[in-house]
This record gives structure tokens, sequence and C-alpha cells, in this order.
């Protein structure tokens, strides 16, 4: 295991600003051991099980023309999720982090409570606001509009499940970041769009894009809220998710698990992503935050 | 700025040179009512139908507050396990060089991304008497799937990420001169951390387990698959919530969800208020 | 300035949402909707091809049939909230019955539209155990033998638990010559021998093949015989036990739906052709036993064992059998509250 132990040893207090290399080295072995236990493994289980008929059954599976809509449609879903909580995200994040106003733990409350509820219950509150019982549901119905049941459910569902991730994200963020910065550039003449553009974006590049990720990766792997408002229409409704689970309840492992596993690889993006952040920024700030 | 405080008597906020608190403040109240609000509403609205007697012997019926003790016990156990190794893993993430760290890194997502079906059905396969770790369990007597401790598996797993991505982008942010000044001032390593860093970690440590926990009380489609689901012993509340719905009894269902929504709000909004608080006290920025 | 890209934006966003959802349903050909239970894929992807091809040889026109399947109570619940159904073709017929109760889009009295109670197939409950039989399970006595786990999905759940629920109370009310409260024992002591309740039939299937839990699945008949071609012959057997239940999964004409959408022709005919002889051989090629057996492949035929049945009708029908057994407090929850 290669560390990054000072090459000096003799320097005086090491074991001030870091740890010492034992330490480091069980503080490694937990978190991996952690992970090992709570994701390697069972990301391990999908994919021995997606390639358990070899590479050719795996393509197979994922070549179906059910598979690919299934793909599409997840795809579109999370294309028009993502962006409409990035844009609510950050403005929610700016008016609770930079300011001081009462009720904000109130706010900040609310922005949490779709994490808190149900999955099943998510679907469900579309149902009981468009179905065909409901106050809206005969008006929609007479104008031959189709939320439920068609991608306008599910884009909503998606929407409802993912809707705290960037606003979390940002706000202990931001909040640690405190006003300093952007009351500097202001009082520099900056124009507000141009403090957020070049001060704030900056500094907060990480906490975005990992709000970014997370969104998509769980609009694209939501299952619960989405199942209810589909209506399982083969080819037509099905998002990866539950294409899944058709695949897996018609004994088809292979193809379930190989679907699943397209899922899996979203951390690959997550890694590619990162990267090239992280590429840019090392140039363009490296005069700025050496470190 | 700060200090131009409250001694105009109440005022809803404070005055800040900073522009664009009406625009996103509207935007996110707007939002927010649109997406979430109206359509809770609807689901409290239903439950109403009830009438309070009805309600009230179904929020307290036996069945009902075992499930939501299953979900609710459950869920604390695991965030609270998720802090721990959640920081863990963030800080050696964050600080430390070893070989395969971008890909650790990447995976934390993967609990998001795994349709929650495939994540049961995967944790089953592994914790499962004929399991790969089940199978080494199985000799010594423990038994994880089917029994509650598989539910607290499940909610481990998918609120693994909220810690970890909460307490990362702030861990990222710290400022190593604020642990070199502690150094140089004569403090033990420990000491910094848990004096100088700690404090500044908190509210990211807090949000990550509130969201964590709020995640995993409501979890159905990965713990469906592990829990064994039997009454009285570990049936999770949203499965109570789908039997109603089963029977047509929307009604029924909805106060379930609506008990569970409440007590919900009111831990999320006491984590909030302790972590508004703790900012106020040890926060950086403010 | 900014309030209006917002704006521009949003509308957009909506644009594009409400012009998706318009496209999700319309088609150039005729479409049918068959929203039907969990075990029928398989069924109904063969049937689906065969009566396409029939459709555009009578009439020259192509008809597209697209399927749903999910837990029945599920789907009649989505049917219910708005998904555009020709046919359902569902597990329980208290399903069906909700439908039409809270929609009207379904006549009350769909019932007997269709031969054999428009049930064109039916199928019973078996037991599905582990090669060899190593328990040496041969009825439903035996499931409350010590040491025996018995794998059943949640009949809160699923439909066809609630078939094996009934299958086992229709033993033993026969054994003790029709005590209700001896057979409601038997049963309660039966669910003390279920480890694991699942919440659909596949779900249970797969914990009892793929997890090896339990020493006997109660199961659709047609399952069970699908799980031996899926899961593999070796592994285990099927077990006829002396009674179990007639189980009629009902078909019915979305009238509401199909008025609407100008599909009543061709979905009628969807259901006729189920009962015709090609129907009847498809379905009991993949394990349902058909309606009439006339053109039936005699080979398939032969996969039915005879067994005692006892009908939906003697536990009063399924208008009463629901509230009573599954119904929120009724006989099952019982069982789980005085078990603690």
């Amino acid at each position: 295991m290669v560390l990054d132990i000072p090459a000096d040893r003799n320097v005086a207090p090491r074991s001030a600003v870091t740890e010492s290399p034992l330490t480091r080295m069980v503080l490694i072995a937990l978190a991996l051991g952690f992970l090992l236990l709570f994701l390697v493994l069972p990301l391990l289980a999908v994919f021995v099980q997606a390639f358990a008929k070899g590479v050719d059954a795996y393509f197979a599976a994922l070549a179906l023309p059910d598979s690919l809509a299934a793909i599409k449609l997840t795809l579109l879903v999370a294309a028009i999720a993502v962006p409409c909580n990035l844009v609510f995200g950050v403005a929610a994040a700016w008016a609770i982090a930079k300011f001081e106003f009462k009720g904000k733990a109130f706010l900040i409350t609310l922005v949490d409570l779709p994490f808190s509820v149900s999955p099943v219950i998510s679907g469900l509150v579309y149902v009981l606001l468009f179905g065909s019982g409901s106050l809206l549901g005969p008006w929609l119905t007479s104008h031959g509009i189709q939320i439920l049941f068609a991608v306008p459910g599910i884009v909503l569902a998606t929407i409802f499940v993912t809707f705290p991730f960037i606003a979390r994200e940002l706000i202990p963020l931001m909040q640690d970041q405190g006003t300093a910065d952007e009351e500097a550039a202001l009082s520099l003449g900056a124009t507000g769009w141009q403090t957020f553009w070049r001060v704030t974006l900056p500094n907060i590049r990480w906490g975005l894009l990992y709000g970014v990720l997370l969104c998509n990766a769980r609009a694209m792997g939501e299952f619960g809220a989405v199942s209810v408002v589909s209506g399982h229409i083969r080819g037509l409704t099905n998002t990866m998710p539950l294409h899944v689970e058709i695949l897996y309840n018609e004994y088809n492992f292979t193809g379930a698990f190989a679907v699943a596993s397209l899922l899996a690889l979203l951390a690959l993006v997550t890694l590619i992503m990162k990267t090239l952040l992280e590429l840019r920024y090392s140039r363009a700030g490296s005069l700025s935050t050496p470190h | 700025m700060t200090t131009a405080i409250a001694t105009a008597g109440w005022r809803f906020r404070k005055p800040s040179v900073l522009p664009g608190f009406g625009l996103t403040l509207g935007f996110s109240i707007a939002y927010l009512s649109l997406i979430v609000l109206i359509p809770l509403a609807g689901v409290v609205w239903r439950s109403a139908e009830l009438g309070w007697a009805q309600f009230w012997s179904i929020a307290t019926d036996q069945r009902t507050l075992n499930a939501l003790r299953m979900s609710f016990g459950g869920a604390l156990v695991a965030a609270m396990v998720n802090v721990v190794f959640g920081t863990l893993v963030a800080w050696v993430l964050v600080r430390y060089r070893f070989p395969g760290k971008r890909i650790f890194d990447a995976m934390v997502d993967l609990p998001f991304a795994l349709p929650t079906a495939v994540a049961g059905i995967a944790l089953t396969s592994l914790y499962a008497p004929n399991g790969w770790i089940g199978s080494l369990l199985a000799p010594l007597g423990i038994k994880i799937a089917y029994t509650p401790l598989g539910v607290v598996m499940a909610m481990i797993f998918i609120g693994l990420p909220f810690v970890v991505r909460t307490v990362q982008p702030v861990m990222e942010e710290i400022d190593r001169e604020v642990e070199e000044a502690a150094a140089t001032l004569g403090a033990r390593r420990l000491q910094t951390v848990r004096r100088v860093l700690l404090p500044g970690l908190a509210p990211a440590i807090l949000t990550g387990f509130a969201l964590a926990f709020a995640r995993a009380v409501g979890e159905y489609g990965s713990v469906i698959f592990i829990a064994g689901n039997i009454p009285y012993v570990s049936e999770i509340a949203p499965l109570l919530i789908v039997i109603r719905l089963e029977e047509y009894n929307y009604a029924a269902a909805t106060a379930v969800a609506t008990v569970m929504l409440a007590i919900s709000f009111l831990m999320l909004l006491v984590i909030n208020l302790i972590q508004a608080w703790s900012r106020r006290r040890f926060g950086y920025g403010a | 300035m900014t309030l209006n890209r917002r704006s521009l934006f949003l509308s957009a966003v909506l644009a594009a949402t409400v012009q998706f959802g318009a496209i999700g349903f319309a088609f150039a050909d005729i479409t049918l909707l068959n929203v039907s239970y969990d075990p029928t894929r398989e069924l109904y992807r063969e049937f689906d091809a065969a009566f396409a091809a029939k459709w555009k040889a009578d009439t020259g026109e192509t008809v597209t049939i697209q399927t749903s399947h999910a837990g029945s109570g599920a789907q009649a619940r989505a049917v219910i909230d708005g998904l555009p159904a020709d046919v359902v073709t569902l597990a329980l017929e208290a399903d069906i019955n909700a439908i039409a109760e809270k929609t009207g889009k379904i006549p009350a009295d769909w019932r007997g539209k269709l031969p054999n109670n428009n049930a064109p197939y039916t199928s019973t409950i078996v037991f599905l155990v582990r090669k060899g039989n190593p328990k040496a399970i041969q009825d439903w006595g035996d499931l409350i033998k010590d040491g025996v786990q018995v794998i059943t999905p949640n009949p809160k759940t699923s439909g066809g638990a609630r078939w094996n629920f009934l299958a086992a109370w229709a033993w033993a009310r026969a054994q003790n010559n029709g005590d209700d409260a001896k057979a409601q024992e038997f049963v309660t002591r039966l669910f003390e021998h279920v480890p694991v309740l699942d919440t659909g039939a596949r779900g249970s299937t797969n914990t009892f093949a793929q997890r090896g839990i339990g020493d006997v699945l109660l199961a659709w008949e047609n399952e069970a015989f699908l799980a031996l071609d899926e899961l593999g012959p070796d592994q285990f057997d099927i077990i006829v036990p002396s009674i179990s239940i007639r189980a009629e999964p009902p078909v019915a004409l979305v009238d509401g739906n199909v008025d609407a959408k100008g599909t009543r022709k061709v979905a009628q005919a969807y259901l006729d052709y189920l009962y015709s002889q090609e129907g009847q051989k498809i379905a009991a090629r993949h394990y349902y036993r058909p309606f009439q057996t006339e053109g039936v492949d005699p080979a398939d035929l032969k996969r039915f064992s005879d067994l005692q049945l006892a009908t939906i009708e003697d536990f009063g029908g399924w208008k009463e059998a629901q509230p009573a057994y599954f119904g929120d407090g009724g006989i099952f929850d019982q069982i789980y509250t005085q078990g603690r």
C-alpha cells in the first residue's frame, strides 16, 4: 500500500498536522473494509450474475428492443428531472446559505421532506393528484392529457424523489464558506450575476458536482415511486429499474443483472467527471488555491 | 453586516449586501410548493377522510406501532453506523492516497444508481444462508437475511452516500492552515481533530445523518427482499401502506403515510434546529 | 430579464412534458393494451403474437398488443386511476370487481359475459418441494410437521397467496367435517411454519429456489411447472395434494376505455380468441388448465393431475371471502394477532 508519508521523517511535528502511518493504515483498512462489505460485494454479486451465461448473453440482453427502450426512457427522464432540480438547488442554497432569515430551519426541513417520504407514497401523491378519481383527473381526461402512466408522470415522480439532492449538497457547503468572498466581489463593482458565476460557482464546484451526480444516479435508479405511476407498459413506460424487475421476474437473471450493471456503471461516469473537473480546475485554479 | 441585528425589533431577515434574496427564495418556495407541498397536502387531506377516531385507531394499532418501530428504529441504527463509517470513508478519500482510491470514491454513489430492488436482491443473495457471507455466518448461528438485522443492512447500504457526499465537499474546503495553526500552538493531532476539525464538520455530518435517516425510514424496494416481512416482527411501515392500498383503502394507506410524515418532519426539524444552533456556536463562516 | 429566462425554461420543460405525454398513446395502427398480472407473461407473449397474426389474416389490419404485468391488485389500481387498458386479465375476480365498482368502466354484471365465469383458463395450487422430497411431504397435513418450513407470499399483497390460503382452508375443512374453527386452527399453525412472506408469487419462488429457504413452496400449478422449466427439473419436484382449489383468473373487457378509444371490436375478438381452440391450446402449453380440451395437445393435458378441487363458491364467492378472510381485521390478520 502506497501512503504519502513525508519523505523526511525527521521533520519535527508531523504528527500534529497529520496522522501516524499506522493510524492511517488502520483508518484506510477500516474504511475500505466497510466499503468492501457494503459496496464492492453487492456490486460483485450483480456482475457475477450478469455475466453468469457469458459475455454474449450479456450483450444480447442489452440489445433487446425493450431494454433499449427502457434505457432511452431513463435517459430522457433524467435529462429533464436533473436540470429542474439543479436550478432549484442552486436558488434554494443561495437563499438559505447566504442570508439569515426567520424560519430557515423550517424551510430546510421542508426541502428534506421528500427523502423521508416512502417511495410508495411519492408515487401515490401524483396518483391522488392526477388520477381518474382526483379533482384534476376528469379535466385532464377531457383534454386528452395523459400525465399518469406516461412520461410526464414518471418525470414528476422522479423530480419529487430527487428533489432535495442538489440543494442539500450545497447548503452546508455554502454556509461554511460564508459571504465574505461575495461581499468583496460586490464591493469591487461586480454585478450579482458576475459574483455568482466568477466567485460562488468555482467555490461550490465540488458540492455542485456531487449533488448533480447523486441526483442523476438516484433519478436513473428510482424504482418504487416510478413503479406506481408508470403503468408498466412494456417497451413504452418501463424505465431501466422497472425493466430489471420485469426481467428478474421472468427468471431472466442474466438480462436483469445486465441492465442493472449498466446503472452500476454510472459510477464510472462519476469517475470521469470528477477527473475532468479536477484537471480543469487544477490548471485554472493552481495560482489562487495551492493545495 | 452580521452585527446589524435585531435592535429594531422583529425582522424577517438580517440585512445583507448580497443580491437575489427575493428572487431565489421566491422561486424556491414556488417550486417547493408545486412539486412537494401541494402533492403531500393531498396525502394528508385524503387521510382526513377517516375522521379522528378512525385515524387514531389506525395510528395506534399494535401492528402499525411495531412496523413504525421497525422502520424508525432500523433507520436510526443504520444512520448511526453510516455517520461513523461514512465520515471515516470521506476522511480517507479526502486526506489519504492509496491505490484504487478513485474507484472507491466513484463507487460511493452506487447505492443510488442501483435500483433499490436490485440492491435488495444483491444483498439478499449475499446474506441469505446460502449466500457468500450468509453461508459463513450460518454455522455461527448468525442470521441476517429475513431478520430485522437484514433490514438494517439494507438501510445502511442505501444511506451511505448521503453521509459521505455531504461531508466530503466540506472536508475538501477545510483550510489546512487552521490545522497547521493549531499544531503550531501546540495542539496534539487528536486535539486538533476533536477541537478544530470536528466542530467545523459537525453541521455536514449532522446533515448526512438526517438525510440517511430520512431516506431509510421510507425505504421499501430494497428492504422488502431481505426483511422476511413477518407481521409484528420484520414488517416495515411502507409495507403496511402497500397492504392498505391492496385493499383499495387509500384513506388508511395515507393515514399511515401521514403518521410517518409527521414523525419524520419533527425529527428532521429538531436535527436542523440543532444544526442551526451548532453553526452559530462553532461554524466557520458566520 | 432573469425572470423571463427562467419562465421560458420552465414553459419549455412543461411543453416538452405535455408533448411526450401525448406521444405516449398516439399510434398509427391499432393498439390494444392488455393489463395483466405477473405469471401470465409467457402465456400472453405467445398468445399476442398468434392473435395479431390471425387478426391480420382475417381483416388485413395490423394490431399491436401492449402488455403490462405487475401484481394483480396494483394493476387493478392503475386501471382505476386511469391506465387506459382495453382488456384486463387479472388473478382475482375481486380485482375486476374493484374496477367495476370504482370506475363504472366495466359493467357490474361483467362476470358471465364470457363463458366459464369469464375464466378462459383455470389453475390450482400445488406444492413445489426439493428434489426427492426429503421431508416426505404428500398433503397439507404434512406442512405443519416439526421442522418443515413453508414458503408462500403474503395474502395481503398477492392474489396467488389468497388462493394458497383458501386451498389450505378447504383441505382442513374437509378433514374436520366442515368445521371452520378447526380449519382456522390448522391455517394458523401453517403460518407459524412460514419464515418469509414475500409480496408477490415470483418473489416467493425466488426465495425458495434461489435463496434455498424453506422445504415447500405453495404455488400456482402453472408457476410450479414454469419453475421446473426455468430453474431446473433436477432440483425440484411437484407434489399434488389431495384437495386444492380451483383458481379462476378472470378476464374482462374495459367497456369505458374501448369505447373511448374505438377498439371495442378488436378487444372483444382478442378475448374471444382466448376461448378458441388455438387460444386454449396456447394456454395449456403454458400450464394453464384449458376451459375446453378439444384440439388441445393430449401431452399437455396429461400433465394436469386429477384432484378434488374446492371452488371460491364454497367460501361464499369473492365478494364475501375477500373482506372476511383478507380484509382489514379479517381472519388472516387475526392469525397473526393471535400468534403473539
